[in-house]
C-alpha cells in the first residue's frame, strides 16, 4: 500500500540545518495497522504528512497505492486516502452532516438525497446519533469531534486510513470506545491503517506492526512482541518503563490479529 | 483490464430478466459526469421481484446506498452476493434511518428571533457601558498607583498602533488632499475666487477630513487587530488563564490599548492632516498657481485656533472609541474560530460606523466653535 524509499527530510531553521530523516525505508502491507512511534522530534507527523503529500521530502520517493504521492491530491483524493487529524479539523462553518458529506458534494454529480443518506450511514457507523447531524462542530465534545472527523475521512471508503494521535485529548473511557470503534471498522471495512500515537494502550490494542523511528530512520518495524525484544535504548525506555509494563498487560491478555 | 464502469445488464430468464450488477459501484466512479443519470435510467424498470446478481461487482457504501434506495429499502427476493457485499449492504440497511424532522421556521420563530436580536443588542449596550465604567475605575486605580500600571504594554501598543500606521495614513492623506484641491480648484476658477482654496482646504481638512480619515484607517487597521488579538486569547484560553492569576482583563488588556489609542490618535490625525495639506498645497500650486509660501501665510488667517483644538479632542474620543469597540467585540468572542471571524468583522463595521456617527454629533454640537 505504501512504499517509502531512501527518504531524507531536512528542515532549515535560522539556527542551522536539522536532519529529521536520513535514508528512511518503510513498507506497509494491505490490511495492516502500522503504528509509528518515536521520541518527540523524530518526525512521525512529518512522515505522515509526506505520505499524504502535504509535504515534499528533499530526497527519496513515497509511493501510495502504487502511485507517487504527487498525483494523490487530484480530484477524488478522498476515495484513496482518509486522514484523521489530531484535532479533527472539522470545518467550523458546516454542521456535522455537511462536514461528513463534503467530499461527496464536491463530486458535483450525486443527488442530494443520496449524499445525505450516505453521510447519515457513516454518521451512525461511527457511533454518533441522528440528532447530532445538525449540530455544529463547536457544540461537540472531544470524542464526538474525533468520531465525526473519522466519518468524514471514511465517507468515500478509502482503502488507506491515516490517524494522527487518534486518542489524544480523550478521557480513558471515550478513548477505549474510540479504539474499539477503530478496531471494528478496520475489520469490517478491510482498512489499512497507519497511525501515530503516544498512547501505549492504543498502540498495543490496535497495532499489528509497530515501526520505531529513532536515529533518523526506522530502526525496527515488526509485530509488537518482536519490537519489545529489540535492543535499543529508546525502546527500552518507551516500552519497558513502569508505564510500559502496565500497558503490556494488555498484550498478554489480548493477542490481537486480523 | 476489466471494465470498471458501473453498469447493469439484463439476462433473459424464464422467471423474469436476471439483473447482473457489474463494475465498480463506488463514489469515485460516480464522479464521472452523466454516469449516474444513465445508471438510474438503467435501474428505472427494475423491481425487487427480479433476481439480482451482485457477485461480479465491487460495492462501496455509496453504491450500496444507491441500490438499497432503488430496492425501496427492502431485500430483493433472490439475491446473489459475496459475504463482504452482504456486510456492506447490511450496514447500509441498518443505518438508513429517516432524518429527525427539522424545525420549521414559522411566524413564532421569526417573532422569537426578533426578540432574541433585541435582547442581544441590549446585552451589547449593557456590556459596552460596563466596559466604559470599568475603564474609568481602572484609570482611577492607575492614578492612585501609577508605578503598577502596564506601561510596557502601553508603549508596545503605542508603537504598533501609532508609529507603524504613519506611512499608510500619509499616503492616503496626501492623495485625498490632491484630489480635493483639484476638484475645488475647478469650481473656484469659474468664480475667480482662487484665493479661497486656502480656506476650503484649511477648514475641510483640518476640521473634518484629517481626523476622520485617520480614524477610519486606524479603525480598520488596529480595531480589527485588537479584536483578533483578544479573540485569539479567548480561543486559546489565555483570558481564563489571566483571570485565574487574578489579573484583570480590563486593567491589562483594555486600558493600555485605550490609552495608547487616546495618545496615538490625535498625533496620527495631525500627521494625516499635514500630509493632506501638503497634497492640497501642491495641487493648488499646479492648478491655480497659488504658491506654497502664500498658502502657508494665508492658512493661520483661515483656520482658528479653536478648530485645531476641536479636531484634536475629537481624535482623542475617536481613539478611545475604536479601542473600546475592538476590546468589546474581542472579549465577547466565543471559543471557536467562526465566532472569531464574525467578531472581527462586526468590530470593524461598528467602529467605523460609530466614528462617523460621533463625528456628526461633534459637527452639530460644536458648529459655532472656530467659525
Amino acid at each position: 500500500m505504501v512504499e517509502i524509499r531512501k527518504l531524507c527530510t531536512v528542515f532549515t531553521t535560522p539556527q542551522g540545518r536539522a536532519v529529521v530523516h536520513q535514508d528512511l525505508d518503510l513498507t506497509v502491507q494491505r490490511g495492516e495497522v502500522l503504528s509509528l512511534v518515536g521520541g518527540s522530534g523524530t518526525g512521525k507527523t512529518v512522515l505522515l504528512r509526506q505520505i499524504l503529500g502535504l509535504e515534499t521530502p528533499q530526497q527519496g520517493e513515497v509511493q501510495v497505492l502504487g502511485q507517487p504521492v504527487g498525483q494523490l491530491g487530484e480530484r477524488g483524493a478522498a476515495s484513496r486516502i482518509g486522514m484523521l487529524f489530531q484535532h479533527g479539523a472539522l470545518f467550523s462553518a458546516f454542521s456535522v452532516l455537511q462536514n461528513i458529506a463534503f467530499p461527496l458534494w464536491e463530486l458535483k454529480t450525486l443527488p442530494g438525497a443520496l449524499i445525505r443518506e450516505a453521510a447519515m450511514v457513516k454518521l451512525l457507523m461511527v457511533g454518533l446519533k441522528p440528532e447530532d447531524a445538525d449540530k455544529m462542530p463547536a457544540d461537540l465534545s472531544g470524542g464526538m469531534i474525533k468520531r465525526a472527523a473519522l466519518a468524514r475521512a471514511l465517507i468515500m471508503d478509502p482503502p488507506l486510513l491515516l490517524l494522527d494521535e487518534p486518542t489524544s485529548g480523550l478521557d480513558p473511557e471515550s478513548s477505549d470506545g474510540f479504539v474499539t470503534l477503530l478496531r471494528s471498522l478496520h475489520r469490517d471495512l478491510e482498512l489499512t491503517v497507519i497511525m501515530v500515537t503516544h498512547d501505549l494502550d492504543t498502540l498495543f490494542e490496535l497495532s499489528t506492526r509497530i515501526a520505531v523511528l529513532a536515529d533518523k530512520r526506522v530502526i525496527v518495524a515488526a509485530p509488537p512482541k518482536d519490537v519489545i525484544a529489540f535492543q535499543h535504548p529508546f525502546i527500552h525506555d518507551f516500552f519497558l518503563g513502569e508505564r510500559g509494563q502496565r500497558a503490556m498487560e494488555l498484550l498478554r491478555e489480548y493477542p490481537f490479529a486480523v | 483490464m476489466p471494465d470498471t464502469t458501473p453498469r447493469i445488464e439484463q439476462q433473459p430468464a424464464p422467471e423474469g430478466a436476471r439483473l447482473r450488477v457489474l463494475g465498480q459501484w463506488t463514489a469515485a466512479q460516480f464522479a464521472q459526469p452523466r454516469l449516474l443519470k444513465s445508471l438510474q435510467a438503467g435501474l428505472a424498470g427494475t423491481t425487487t421481484h427480479q433476481p439480482w446478481d451482485l457477485s461480479q461487482a465491487q460495492l462501496d457504501h455509496v453504491g450500496a446506498q444507491l441500490l438499497w434506495d432503488r430496492w425501496g429499502r427492502e431485500w430483493p427476493q433472490q439475491l446473489e452476493l459475496l459475504p463482504a457485499q452482504r456486510a456492506v449492504l447490511e450496514r447500509v440497511a441498518r443505518h438508513t434511518v429517516a432524518r429527525p424532522p427539522r424545525k420549521k421556521a414559522g411566524w413564532l420563530g421569526a417573532w422569537l428571533a426578533l426578540g432574541e436580536s433585541v435582547l442581544r443588542a441590549g446585552d451589547h449596550v449593557k456590556s459596552f457601558v460596563r466596559l466604559i465604567g470599568q475603564l474609568a475605575l481602572n484609570l482611577l486605580q492607575l492614578a492612585r498607583a501609577p508605578h503598577r500600571g502596564p506601561w510596557r504594554d502601553f508603549s508596545g501598543h503605542l508603537f504598533r498602533i501609532g508609529a507603524t500606521a504613519l506611512p499608510i495614513t500619509a499616503l492616503v492623506g496626501f492623495l485625498i488632499g490632491v484630489v480635493l484641491a483639484y476638484l475645488t480648484a475647478q469650481q473656484l476658477k469659474q468664480f475667480g475666487a482662487d484665493v479661497y482654496i486656502v480656506n476650503i482646504l484649511g477648514i475641510g481638512l483640518i476640521r473634518e477630513l484629517g481626523p476622520m480619515l485617520a480614524a477610519i484607517l486606524i479603525a480598520g487597521r488596529s480595531g480589527s487587530a485588537i479584536t483578533a488579538q483578544i479573540g485569539v486569547m479567548r480561543v486559546t484560553d489565555e483570558l481564563d488563564a489571566m483571570r485565574v492569576m487574578g489579573i484583570s482583563h480590563s486593567f491589562r488588556l483594555v486600558m493600555p490599548r485605550a490609552m495608547a489609542l487616546a495618545v496615538a490618535m490625535p498625533l496620527i490625525s495631525v500627521w494625516t492632516t499635514l500630509c493632506a495639506l501638503a497634497g492640497g498645497m501642491l495641487a493648488s500650486d499646479v492648478s491655480l498657481g497659488i504658491t506654497p509660501t502664500f498658502f502657508i501665510n494665508a492658512l493661520p488667517g483661515a483656520v482658528h485656533l479653536n478648530t485645531l483644538i476641536l479636531a484634536s479632542s475629537k481624535s482623542v474620543v475617536f481613539g478611545i472609541l475604536i479601542a473600546l469597540v475592538g476590546c468589546h467585540f474581542g472579549l465577547r468572542v466565543q471559543p471557536n474560530t467562526q465566532s472569531l471571524g464574525v467578531g472581527t468583522t462586526a468590530s470593524v463595521v461598528t467602529s467605523i460606523t460609530s466614528v462617523i456617527l460621533v463625528d456628526a454629533l461633534f459637527a452639530v454640537l460644536f458648529k459655532d466653535v472656530g467659525a
